[in-house]
């Protein structure tokens, strides 16, 4: 893998990761009593992200990462409550985070002031969460205890080591040595602290402003090692820093390490995990791996042969890290349970199958034809299993729409605190699944119709609770599956819409004519038209009808459709029609007159033939009484004007499509036919009920029809007729 | 910080008073090299220290050395109890090789 590939890596892992922070914090404010686990996960994601983008060298998403992990670290230990100012800082660094990544990581540019500043502010109340102040000037302390000159001291010989050596400017950046081993001293006892002046010169070249010493420390305590990596953590890019745990420790390190989790196979994770190695002290060590083959160009010296020869570990901690690293590898090799693919990949397999399914469909025409009873086995055989191979093929594209809805629950938070009203989210369906290409696309007109929604559609509070509403508004988004496509709703309990003023207003711009009459779902679905769309309606119209003309564009754009359901009053209801995917469907084939076309056969209820009685009478009329109900159909032939004249039989196929029925009469029943969507050329991008084009086995071509649009026609039609 | 300069018969005695840090480090250090080589014995006088950081440390140090470089005697002598602290605090007592005043228990 090169470098750019594992940095592409790296930046998709760190935005599922803060996604992931992102749920938990949102799910934190709303139940601030969670368990350990849940902050743990939030703590390891920053985690995560942090050492990362060490070793990319990502120095600017370390030293922010770094302070909110801190405060994370704190809120895991219990010494900070959740409470809603901190989410909210919480979540304004993660927003930071993402910025970082997508500006330092993806583009490798520098954040502007302005975004500089906004990191700094947060680093500043995150800091002040965290309460060391390490920049205290060294004033004289008043100690509780006198100050005694111990004799021997205690001598014991259990102590962390630490070797602590500042840089020169430590002192003239304002930090002063004596604080630091004064915080020290609060979370243990220093048992002996010999001080390093070696590298003091004569006094005639001293700079009184540059910092000589160094430390060697004897330290008792409980603490454990990230705990004392941390008292030194605002001078930690100026000096160099070596703690060894005491003698007595190793033996649980090494314990630890035997049973670590096995997330990982990195030793120098390894090590972070049994808590021997702290990550900064893992990213120098890489750091200086990185010097040593730049240095040597020769082979690279393993990070654990480095960890010991700096003595930042013991060897015999490091062994026992290597053993269990080898462990881990051969399990590892055992059970990989998903592998990342790209997703260019996976369309090219997608194409292939396509292509193979055209192929095979010619394969088994050619076998009937031949006569071959064997032959015409053998290609049964195998459209079955091409058919298994599509199904297969499309399900690796399949995603759940859940991931998506959850990043409205941010969205939903932000807006409504902007606006000022209390709105709930409301998910269901979030295991409902749709192809990938089409859930990215979907994005952005959910969120449109969702701040509409939010802006216009609930009311504020006041006038909620004057109605007799409850005062906390709700916005549901639910998804499901439903003939062949997904419908997503975006739903609100707000005002509603009003008829009246969008008829009046319709009228006013000459998008309907005084007389005509128009069912309400008609008038509704007249927001979408793209006269509704200026901004003076958004006061007139409460709004709705803000680019939802766009909306429904994007939503047409991936062969879908939108209607929208308003009770005044009470809410409404925006319903999103997608199918399932853009790739291949099961067709069913017909005929009409030498001319196949294509229905989806998600779409197909039942076909039923055309009585002679129907046949007579439908010259007259375009309706046919069907078990009692009234079933309008389209002659296909008169549709796309096929010039040859009927066959003696006539079939209708009955299709449904959000909700309504319509027929299709056509001459022939050819039967399912697995169909590889071919979109049209651009030229063809007006025409009307045609929604692509596909290749039969003959290598002819048939159409497919656009059942939506035809439908809406038939019925429009039967409806006018009607009047 | 201030420092009061008497010399007499070979003998110097530095008396500061104040603060002895960072800020003043410059000053302290061209008052050792202006007296230290000229003296055989040197007595410098920390009971007005009010505070003592790193780098005054790192003078005191600087100072004791410079005395052995050169054979003088450089003390430090009537340590206030800020100098105290740090100076206990850094476990310099026996690098500097004085004796301390131990204060009464309060």
């Amino acid at each position: 893998m090169s470098m750019d590939q594992a940095l592409q890596t790296y930046i998709e892992e760190g935005r599922s990761l803060l996604e992931e922070m992102e749920d938990i914090l949102l799910q934190l404010e709303n139940e601030p009593l969670q368990d350990d686990d849940t902050v743990n996960a939030l703590f390891r994601a920053a985690h995560t992200i942090k050492g990362s983008a060490g070793l990319f060298g990502l120095d600017a998403i370390v030293s922010f990462t770094h302070v909110v992990e801190n405060v994370l670290d704190k809120l895991r230990d219990g010494e900070l409550a959740v409470n809603g100012d901190l989410v909210e800082l919480l979540l304004k660094c993660r927003d930071h985070i993402a910025l970082l990544i997508s500006v330092v990581a993806e583009s490798g540019e520098l954040l502007d002031a302005e975004q500089e500043r906004t990191g700094e502010a947060l680093l500043a109340a995150l800091r002040g969460l965290l309460g060391v102040a390490p920049m205290e000037p060294a004033s004289p302390t008043v100690r509780d205890t006198p100050v005694e000159a111990s004799g021997g001291g205690m001598m014991e010989g259990d102590c962390w080591n630490i070797s602590l050596k500042f840089g020169r400017d430590v002192l003239r950046n304002g930090m002063d040595p004596l604080s630091f081993i004064r915080y020290l001293s609060t979370i243990g006892d220093i048992v002996s602290l010999a001080t390093d002046d070696s590298e003091l010169p004569d006094l005639a070249q001293l700079d009184p402003e540059s910092c000589y010493l160094g430390f060697m420390i004897e330290f008792k305590s409980e603490a454990d090692k990230k705990t004392i990596e941390d008292v030194f953590e605002f001078v930690r890019e100026d000096c160099t820093l070596r703690i060894l745990p005491p003698p007595s420790h190793l033996a649980a390190y090494i314990e630890r390490i035997e049973h670590a989790s096995g997330n990982t196979d990195m030793i120098g994770q390894l090590l972070i995990e049994a808590g021997i190695l702290t990550s900064h002290e893992l990213e120098e060590t890489l750091a200086a791996q990185e010097k040593l083959v730049a240095q040597e160009s020769g082979a690279r010296v393993p990070v654990g042969e480095l960890l010991v020869k700096e003595g930042v570990v013991q060897k015999e901690v490091v062994d026992v890290a290597l053993e269990k690293q080898r462990q881990i590898r051969d399990h590892k090799a055992q059970e990989a349970k998903f592998i990342r693919v790209n997703a260019e990949k996976l369309d090219e397999l997608i194409n292939l199958v396509g292509e193979l399914v055209i192929a095979g469909a010619s394969a088994s025409l050619l076998a009937k034809r031949s006569g071959d009873l064997v032959m015409h086995e053998a290609t049964s055989v195998m459209s079955r299993l091409v058919e298994e191979i599509r199904d297969g093929a499309l399900k690796l594209r399949m995603v759940e729409i859940g991931e998506t809805f959850n990043r409205f629950q941010r969205v939903v938070r932000d807006v409504s605190k902007e606006l000022g009203k209390d709105i709930g989210l409301e998910i269901s369906g979030a295991e409902t699944e749709l192809d990938k290409t089409v859930v990215e696309k979907i994005g952005d007109p959910l969120m449109h119709l969702v701040r509409n929604s939010m802006d216009h559609g609930i009311e504020p509070g006041e006038v909620r609770t004057a109605t007799g509403k409850p005062a906390r508004g709700t916005l549901r988004l639910n998804a499901y599956h439903d003939s062949g496509s997904i419908v997503i709703e975006v739903a609100d309990d707000g005002g509603g819409l009003k008829k009246e003023r969008i008829l009046k207003k319709a009228i006013e711009r000459g998008i309907v004519s005084p007389g005509q009459t128009l069912s309400d779902h008609e008038i509704f679905n007249l927001i979408f038209e793209a006269g509704f769309s200026t901004a003076d309606q958004v006061t007139n119209l409460s709004g709705r009808g803000v680019g939802m003309d766009v909306v429904r564009r994007n939503i047409q754009a991936l062969r879908g459709t939108v209607d929208i359901d308003s009770e005044e009053g009470l809410g409404t209801t925006v319903r999103i029609r997608l199918p399932l995917t853009l790739a291949i469907i099961d067709g069913f084939l017909v005929g009409v007159g030498k001319s196949a076309f294509v229905v989806p056969l998600d779409m197909v209820l039942e076909c039923v033939e055309l009585s002679e009685a129907d046949r007579k009478a439908a010259d007259m009329r375009n309706y046919v009484n069907l078990r009692g109900e009234v079933l309008p159909f389209i002659r296909l032939r008169d549709q796309f004007e096929v010039n040859e004249p009927a066959g003696k039989r006539e079939n209708i196929v009955v299709v449904q499509y959000g909700g309504l029925k319509a027929g299709f009469v056509v001459d022939e029943l050819m039967g399912e036919f697995q169909t590889v969507i071919k979109p049209l050329g651009s030229i063809f991008r007006q025409l009307k009920g045609i929604s692509g084009s596909t290749i039969l086995g003959t290598g002819e071509v048939a159409l497919i029809l656009d059942v939506p649009a035809l439908v809406q026609l038939s019925v429009a039609s039967e409806s006018s007729m009607a009047e | 910080m201030q420092i009061n300069v008497r010399r007499e018969n070979g003998a110097c005695r530095l008396e500061i008073e104040g603060e002895l840090t960072i800020y003043h480090g410059p000053e302290f250090r061209s008052c050792l090299l202006e007296n230290l080589p000229g003296c055989d014995e040197t007595e410098i006088s920390l009971a007005g220290v009010t505070e003592l950081d790193t780098a005054g440390c790192q003078l005191l140090l600087a100072a004791k050395r410079e005395g052995l470089r050169l054979g003088k005697q450089v003390r430090f002598v009537s340590h206030s109890l800020s100098a105290l602290e740090v100076i206990e605090q850094f476990q310099m007592a026996a690098q500097l090789g004085d004796p301390l005043v131990i204060p009464a228990q309060r």
